[in-house]
């Protein structure tokens, strides 16, 4: 079990919990299993992390009305998956309890949904049609669209965007769909010359006999006495 | 983190408190001359090279919170440093509605494991600009008294950079630098039009390798996460770890100094700590002792040493203890690239920092303001992690479609998710950081109200800036508009003006505090001599940057490392003459 299943779990319902307590039957695979961020933590930082993986702040309620919305910021298409498949809900999950001060502004922007779909259409957000769905939100989903009145929805609903796209994109198919080649050992000899002829630039002339070159790279640095690289 | 209380002997010829560039360097010269040594530090230990301890190049999906900030790492899940602005239990005030804002980071390395390893020499002019502009004072030394301890840093430590022959940024011996990232060019375009210069940057990085013990740069840019091969600096892994391997180094860790204690002819003679694991008070001994604490800390030490020989705290006599604290200036703009959208991909890491960079290049006798500024450039494809795709309820408008139509800011849909993917990598920006004007009223003093977990009095600051301050980040402003301009970017937020001092950022907010226990060969206008000892008890030395009686528009730890390396030498020769 990797941990990305791990957070899975625990965020499934009520178990979770109990999984980290250890009464559960997975209580076995999770044990040894790193509970939080990994490396150089300090014990506060340990304590905080399970701590928050153990807690929960959405209600079943809540959470069906996130699931929905991050797969219609992000949903599936033909080279990506939706939000909710890369466990976007469960990291939204999270920040709440990691930073508190956004608790309060989501909680309320999830009860608004179920004001204005009363209004709109007489029952709970979370019975509503694709379509009905999509009215409320349209009337916050677009700052510069939005009237007045709906202000206050839009600040929330950038808010959730951006918890959705931070949620998606620090993914491994959020990396891919991007294009993110880093975070891998690698030697850096500037950018490909195809790119540089694209943008009509060039490394300057200036420095060409004084950039790294690459083949020394293993070679110790020597100098004289001024300071000059000689070997 | 290791948890654990040293047993070991209780004197040494030398305690050092702090482990930072300051610190590190003391334990490694000092230990290397046959004295035995113990090295106090407030935090924990850790060696990025262990599994453990290791950050570098963890991808996002292995923090629940995706690598973003928290109170102890205000610079992310995976930045190494552990502190921050406010720390449990370790408070501190300020005054008369003054600002003023303390980066402290409690771990072996301290504040070099969060650096951006800029690594510049003062030059000539930043030794007496009293000398050139009338304000504030000149050090009681000069370039040519810490080039030999420079070139020595270089050498040991490791710097890229190019030879220019600029007279205010001296060359040094440098390693190679690395090619420029595609924005640094576009930038370059700009800055070549406004007749501004740009250099390859000057960063501690071991682009080769300089001996057999620290490894090469892969180029990930996470020098912030402590490098596993060691080819970053830090005084963690560069120094106290060598040290301890090689000499009689002992290192206690988690143990927060109260006072330096003196005998009854007011000489040094220990230091008394809390351990914050038992919370219990120790006592070492030492013939000499070397404060690294940092600016603020040192002093915050100093002003609690009271006995009887030092009734106002160990230097509070010169009058100017905890003053001339100053911090570097900043400020910041940002732009979008229309050239950069849609752009190729390939991997942009690098180094953890600018590969360019703009030295300050102008005459201040032709500008209203008395001292300049560096810049520091940014952008490209970075590391997709919290916060990525963000914003895009303001910056979606700067994609266009093949019609030249504006996308709407905010929506959701495949239609989002694709221009997020076109905008990536397309946003740039830069930071001035320059040099303010020490000012006797800027200040850290003894709250009298206030301690900390241990029972230790906390510092309250007193800090305002000046109109001389105010107006080089006005000139900042313009400077960065022009850049960004003329490399073709569209301006993104608005000119910072005088209702927010033009962007310029609060006081403490850049890293750079020094100034609080100041070099003068005048007691009584320095806490400290021209080699650091402090005048009011000769065998007490300090090696952070409160000593500094300027900070140039460099960032200090390049000098720290220089100036520590030569107090130590100091240090040897005095013990050597039993002059201490």
């Amino acid at each position: 079990m990797n941990r990305r299943e791990n957070l899975k779990l625990l965020f499934a319902g009520s178990i979770g919990a109990g999984l980290l307590l250890g009464c559960e039957p997975e209580q076995v695979k999770l044990k040894g299993a790193v509970i939080g961020t990994p490396g150089g933590r300090t014990e506060e930082e340990k304590v905080r992390d399970a701590k928050l993986l153990a807690e929960r702040f959405f209600t079943e309620d809540e959470l069906k009305k996130i699931s929905n919305l991050v797969d219609l910021i992000m949903p599936a298409d033909e080279q990506s998956p939706a939000a909710t498949t890369l466990g976007v809900p469960n990291f939204i999950e999270f920040m709440m309890k990691d930073q508190p001060s956004m608790q309060t502004p989501m909680r309320g922007g999830l009860m608004w949904l179920d004001f204005e779909s009363e209004e709109k259409f007489g029952k709970l957000f979370n019975s509503l049609e694709t379509a009905q769905v999509l009215e409320i939100v349209d009337l916050v989903a677009w700052p510069e669209k939005a009237t007045e009145a709906y202000q206050g929805g839009v600040r929330w609903f950038n808010m959730l965007r951006n918890l959705t796209c931070s949620g998606y994109f620090s993914t491994q198919e959020g990396w891919k769909y991007m294009g993110y080649q880093g975070n891998v050992p690698n030697v850096w000899d500037g950018v490909p010359a195809a790119v540089l002829t694209k943008h009509g630039l060039a490394n300057p002339d200036k420095y060409a006999g004084v950039y790294l070159k690459t083949e020394e790279r293993s070679k110790i640095a020597v100098w004289d006495e001024t300071g000059n690289l000689i070997g | 983190m290791s948890l654990q209380i040293k047993e070991t002997q209780d004197s040494y010829d030398v305690i050092i408190v702090g482990s930072g560039a300051g610190g590190g360097m003391a334990s490694k010269i000092l230990s290397e001359a046959g004295l035995s040594v113990a090295v106090v530090e407030a935090g924990g230990d850790f060696d990025p090279a262990k599994e453990e301890d290791r950050t570098q190049l963890r991808p996002p999906w292995e923090s629940p919170r995706r690598g973003a900030g928290t109170e102890i790492r205000p610079f992310g899940d995976f930045d190494q440093a552990i502190g921050g602005w406010e720390i449990e239990g370790e408070p501190y005030t300020r005054k008369d509605g003054t600002q003023f804002d303390w980066f402290r980071s409690r771990m072996v390395g301290g504040r070099t494991n969060h650096w951006g390893r800029i690594s510049l020499r003062f030059g000539p002019n930043d030794f007496k600009r009293a000398s050139i502009d009338g304000f504030g004072h000149d050090w009681p030394i000069g370039y040519e008294d810490l080039k030999p301890y420079y070139d020595k840093v270089d050498k040991l430590i490791g710097v890229f950079g190019s030879k220019e022959g600029i007279f205010n940024e001296p060359d040094g011996f440098f390693l190679p630098p690395p090619k420029p990232r595609l924005h640094e060019l576009f930038i370059k375009r700009g800055a070549d039009k406004a007749g501004i210069p740009m250099i390859p940057g000057r960063l501690s990085m071991l682009t080769r390798p300089i001996n057999a013990e620290r490894g090469v740069c892969f180029f990930c840019n996470q020098c912030n996460r402590a490098c596993q091969a060691y080819a970053d600096f830090s005084s963690g892994t560069c120094l106290i770890h060598p040290a301890m391997k090689k000499g009689k180094v002992d290192l206690y860790t988690y143990s927060m100094v109260r006072k330096v204690t003196t005998d009854e002819t007011g000489k040094a003679n220990g230091v008394s700590f809390v351990s914050k694991i038992d919370r219990k008070e120790y006592k070492l001994k030492s013939r000499v002792v070397v404060l690294g604490a940092s600016a603020c800390e040192s002093a915050r030490i100093l002003m609690n040493s009271k006995s009887k020989a030092h009734p106002d705290g160990i230097g509070a006599d010169s009058g100017v203890l905890g003053r001339y604290l100053h911090d570097s200036t900043g400020a910041d703009r940002m732009g979008i690239l229309p050239d950069l959208i849609d752009r190729d991909r390939y991997n942009e890491d690098g180094v953890g920092g600018m590969h360019m960079y703009t030295p300050w290049w102008k005459d201040n006798k032709k500008l209203d303001f008395a001292r300049g500024y560096h810049i520091e450039y940014w952008g490209g494809m970075g590391q997709p992690a919290y916060g990525a795709g963000g914003s895009m309820d303001s910056m979606r408008k700067y994609l266009k479609d093949e019609f030249g139509n504006p996308s709407p800011n905010g929506g959701y849909g495949t239609g989002l998710k694709k221009d997020i993917r076109r905008i990536y990598g397309s946003t740039l920006g830069m930071s001035g950081r320059g040099e303010s004007i020490p000012q006797l009223s800027n200040y850290c003093e003894i709250d009298p109200n206030v301690v900390d977990t241990y029972g230790i009095p906390v510092l309250r600051f007193h800090y305002k800036w000046t109109d001389q301050e105010i107006k080089q980040a006005k000139h900042m402003q313009d400077t960065f508009e022009e850049i960004l301009t003329q490399a073709g970017a569209t301006l993104l937020g608005s000119k910072p003006g005088p209702e927010s001092m033009y962007g310029l950022a609060g006081p403490g907010r850049i890293i750079h505090e020094v100034g609080t226990t100041r070099m003068s060969n005048d007691p009584k206008s320095g806490v400290v001599s021209s080699d650091c000892q402090v005048h009011a008890c000769k065998n007490l030395f300090i090696v952070d940057a409160g000593p500094f009686v300027s900070q140039a528009d460099k960032n200090p730890t390049w000098t720290i490392l220089a100036l520590s390396w030569r107090t130590s030498d100091y240090i040897i020769e005095q013990l050597k003459q039993k002059n201490i």
